[in-house]
């Protein structure tokens, strides 16, 4: 990983005698790291692509083009465009309050937060069932108010913020605990405000953490499956996300265009990682 | 000054909006529906949306939601707005009426023939040549033949699956409960997949090649061998099966305030009428208008039917003796106490 | 529950941050959470405990925690590996296996689990191979953790990277100048270092193996009390329109899973309160 105009991270940083390992111990690492993946994810995703092209180009592109799914991905991309940035507030509020401060219960709190991840997905939709369902506690009075939440754009949205709740905050705590706070008690001993410290002094040291968070928070929003399958109701062509759509897909035994449905979420990790670059490139260009 | 100008700009275009879309009077329909029907509903809602605009003038566009046929109740429970459901049997419906009153407890008599407009039953799918000589339910339960069946807890299909194999057993001379519980206990000691849905085992047998033998809904069966592959695959109907009746009804409560009552039904009639018929054919839907079947009687072998209501005494019974928590099929493969 | 000690830091804003997240937090997880656990209390508590400690509930707790519990230590490992060799190490296709690690968040879970299958089953692409040697992957127990493997693999690797490329080069210079060798060097300096954010990413994935359904049951076989996950059994109790017990098994998983990360959560604070 370069930083721009920092420290230069890469092996060449570290060649000097005991500051890296000998090459062949460090083939034998990446071998081993590869293989790992490999097995775990890289055969699976050559798959899903292998899949995705079975019938050809054609086939392909008139999958994705298709009006369900485009809606599907209208849909989807609104969900994440709300989900993302509130957890991204989120978390970089909860960072700031458990790494910069001491308090009591604060493993309490963090073990809180962490939550989300292990409720099960399908929990995670029938929360949301329970308290706005016509049978739950909310729900006789919000149709009476013809509100909808659940079967319907809220109820997909809450879902999907519950499975993505923890991503920033847990990117960003230990990284913003492994800096200390010697330097934000700097700059408000020298008098900047609370923002300022954090904008100025804070956010360039954590923007790598940043966003892996929302990369991550993202990736996760756009793919949720279980939860927003309880919510959504699976009305084609309206309350139907993209992974929603590529499982009706699948049900039809439309194999190639499920897969190549999913691969555009697959894809997805590979334009984030082009969004990384850019970014990286233009801060290098300002440094 | 400004503000006023905006509200004038906002009315007019409000005005410009709503204009079109007051002239295309449309009505939307929800049908929640369960997984195998997809195909058929995708034809009947294009044929009634051409019946109703000839009959009525009104545009009607049908939106298909589908899943777990007990899933699917569940969410209409939930609150999902169905005007109709079309679920996998009548214990999913029933349910509707008990846990949330959006129906009458009459339902089922408001359409004809039990308010099933169609029917079907199930069948084994072996692999071509069926290389095991599977024939019967007798066969499944020989050592060395793997059985693929989604589970019964989580899928409707299933149900039907395990009752028809309980009732061949109990119709076999000397047959009681007790021997059917065994023969289904070792018919199910010959499944090494327990699917959650009938498409995911549709695609383990069909996909991931496991198994000698699927038991599937007769209409599944036709769908998977033409979709993937009539040189792969055979159906075999064994000797006596089940009567399988996927029910269908209008959803009061919703229709009466959405005020689609009107179309919804005539959309559920429209499934009784040789138009609608013929479509459940084409399908691989049992047809129950005489002169639709005698039509494709050469798709349908003939086959010994039992009805639910006969050998179990109706849904709620066969739900709670065998797939209510702790009940026979429970007592398959927990070790006994 | 959280008083704070102001006098311990100048730096501003604790009031307005820990009061938004306890708020949001709240909101999104802590209410809709409290409906599931009283919505579990329309059991009695026998009906309860009963619910919750039958043949089949018992033997997917073992299924489940166990199954997750490999899974997150294979991750806690290779994430380690992973995250090193992609901060430390110049090789060719690096970049493209970076973005690539995310995939598992990406992909939806019924994707990955039916990818899995494909891959994982006798007539799969890597079960071809495996079968043969006597390794069932595909509708085994086996596949439980290949699945849950795949899905918390970026746990880790997004964890601990961040925090080793923060890490500053001067501290490996001293104790190589002090005469450590690399081994020691990596035992002694960076792993205390790393070891906070590797507990993270191994709690983090085993929570959410744990709770896993969408890609588990494609490849699990789901057989009673051999491959059946609790998730699972949620769904069935949840078909039968028995929301209670399926509440009440939900819940026993919430606390189970509270614990354990509450308890990796302390284990952090204290190493790290021992290391100042």
């Amino acid at each position: 990983m370069h930083l721009p105009g920092r420290k230069n991270r890469d092996s060449t940083a570290f060649a000097g005698r005991g500051m890296t390992e000998p090459a062949l111990v460090r083939w034998f690492l990446i071998a081993s790291a590869l293989a790992f993946l490999a097995l775990f994810l890289f055969v699976p995703l050559a798959a899903v692509f292998s899949q995705a092209l079975e019938k050809g180009w054609d086939a392909y592109i008139e999958a994705i083009r298709e009006p369900d799914a485009l809606t599907a991905i209208k849909l989807t991309v609104v969900t994440a465009a709300i989900a993302v940035p509130l957890n991204l507030v989120f978390g970089v509020s909860a960072a700031w309050a458990i790494a910069k401060f001491k308090f009591r219960g604060k493993s309490f709190l963090i073990t809180l937060i962490d939550l989300p991840f292990s409720v099960s997905p399908v929990i995670s939709g029938l929360i949301y069932v329970l308290l706005f369902g016509l049978q739950g506690w909310l729900g006789p009075w919000l149709q009476e108010h013809n509100v909808k939440i659940i079967f319907a754009v809220p109820g997909i949205v809450l879902a999907t913020i519950f499975v993505t709740f923890p991503f920033v905050a847990r990117e960003l705590i230990p990284l913003m605990e492994a800096q200390g706070k010697d330097e934000e008690e700097a700059a408000t001993v020298l008098g900047a405000s609370g923002l300022q410290t954090f904008f100025r002094v804070t956010l360039p040291n954590v923007r790598w953490g940043i966003i892996y968070g929302v990369i991550l928070c993202n990736a996760r929003a756009m793919g949720e499956f279980g939860a927003v399958s309880v919510v959504s109701g699976h009305i084609r062509g309206s309350t139907n996300t993209v992974p929603l759509h590529v499982e009706i897909l699948y049900n039809e035994y439309n194999y190639a265009a499920a897969f190549a449905v999913a691969s555009l979420l697959a894809l997805l990790a590979l334009v984030t990682l082009a969004v990384k670059s850019v970014a990286e490139w233009k801060m290098r260009k300002e440094a | 000054m400004l503000l006023k100008n905006i509200r004038k700009i906002a009315l007019v275009s409000l005005l410009v909006l709503s204009f079109p879309l007051g002239a295309l009077a449309e009505v939307n329909l929800l049908n929640v529906s369960y997984d195998p029907t997809r195909e058929l509903y995708q034809d009947f809602n294009a044929a009634f949306a051409k019946y109703w605009k000839k009959k009525a003038g009104e545009d009607v566009v049908v939106k298909q939601s589908h899943g777990g046929s007990g899933k699917q109740a569940r969410a209409v429970i939930d609150g999902l707005e169905a005007d109709v459901v079309t679920l996998a049997l009548a214990y999913d419906i029933d349910e509707i009426h008990d846990k949330a009153k959006l129906i009458p407890e009459n339902w089922q008599k408001r359409l004809p023939h039990n308010s099933s407009p169609y029917t079907s039953t199930i069948v084994f799918l072996v692999r071509k040549g069926n290389p095991k000589k599977i024939k019967d339910w007798n066969d499944l339960v020989k050592p060395g033949v793997a059985v693929i069946t989604p589970n019964p807890k989580t899928s409707g299909g299933a149900r039907w699956n395990y009752l028809a194999a309980w009732a061949y057993a109990l119709k076999q001379k000397g047959g009681n409960d007790a021997k059917a519980k065994e023969f289904v206990t070792k018919l199910f000691k010959n499944v090494p997949v327990l699917d959650s849905g009938a498409r995911g085992s549709t695609t383990t047998f069909v996909q991931r090649g496991q198994g000698d033998v699927l038991l599937a809904w007769e209409n599944e069966a036709f769908l998977a061998v033409n979709e993937l592959g009539k040189d792969k695959f055979e159906i075999v109907v064994p000797s006596l099966s089940i009567l399988a009746e996927p029910p269908v009804t209008v959803v009061d409560k919703v229709v009466d305030r959405k005020g689609t009552r009107k179309v919804a039904e005539e959309y559920l009639k429209y499934l009784y009428t040789p138009e609608g018929q013929e479509l459940a054919a084409k399908n691989y839907y049992r047809p129950i208008d005489k002169k639709v079947a005698a039509k494709y009687a050469k798709t349908f072998t003939k086959v010994k039917l039992i009805t639910i209501d006969e050998v179990f005494g109706g849904w709620r019974k066969a739900q709670k003796t065998h797939f209510a928590d702790g009940g026979v099929f429970d007592q398959i493969y927990t070790p006994s106490k | 529950m959280a008083l704070h000690n102001k006098k311990n830091s100048v730096i501003p804003g604790f009031g307005p941050t820990l009061g938004y997240t306890i708020f949001y937090l709240s909101l999104i997880v802590l209410i809709p959470l409290s409906a599931l656990v009283i919505k579990s209390t329309d059991l009695s508590w026998q009906q309860f405990v009963g619910a919750v400690t039958a043949d089949r509930v018992l033997a997917s707790y073992r299924v489940t925690f166990g199954a997750a519990l490999m899974a997150a230590a294979a991750n806690a490992f290779f994430g380690v590996l992973v995250a090193w060799v992609l901060v430390r190490y110049r090789f060719p296709g690096k970049r493209l296996v970076d973005a690539l690690v995310d995939l598992p968040f990406a992909l939806p879970t019924a994707v990955a689990g039916i990818t899995l299958a494909t891959v994982y089953s006798s007539n799969g692409w890597l079960g071809r191979y495996l079968e043969p040697r006597g390794i069932k992957v595909a509708f085994t127990p086996v596949g439980i953790f290949v699945a849950m493997t795949f899905i918390g693999l970026p746990f880790v690797v997004r964890t601990v990277q961040p925090v080793l490329e923060e890490l500053e080069s001067e501290v490996e210079e001293a104790a190589v100048c002090l005469g450590a060798c690399r081994w020691q060097t990596f035992s002694r300096v960076l792993f205390p270092t790393l070891l906070p954010s590797v507990l993270t990413g191994f709690a983090l994935a085993f929570a959410r193996a744990v709770g896993e359904y969408g890609s588990v049951i494609f490849i699990a076989g789901n057989m009673p009390m051999v491959s059946e996950i609790t998730p699972l059994l949620i769904i069935t109790k949840l078909e039968q329109y028995d929301y209670a017990g399926a509440t009440a098994i939900a819940s026993v998983m919430l606390g189970a899973s509270f614990i354990l990360l509450f308890a990796v959560n302390l284990l952090q604070w204290w190493s790290r309160r021992y290391a100042e």
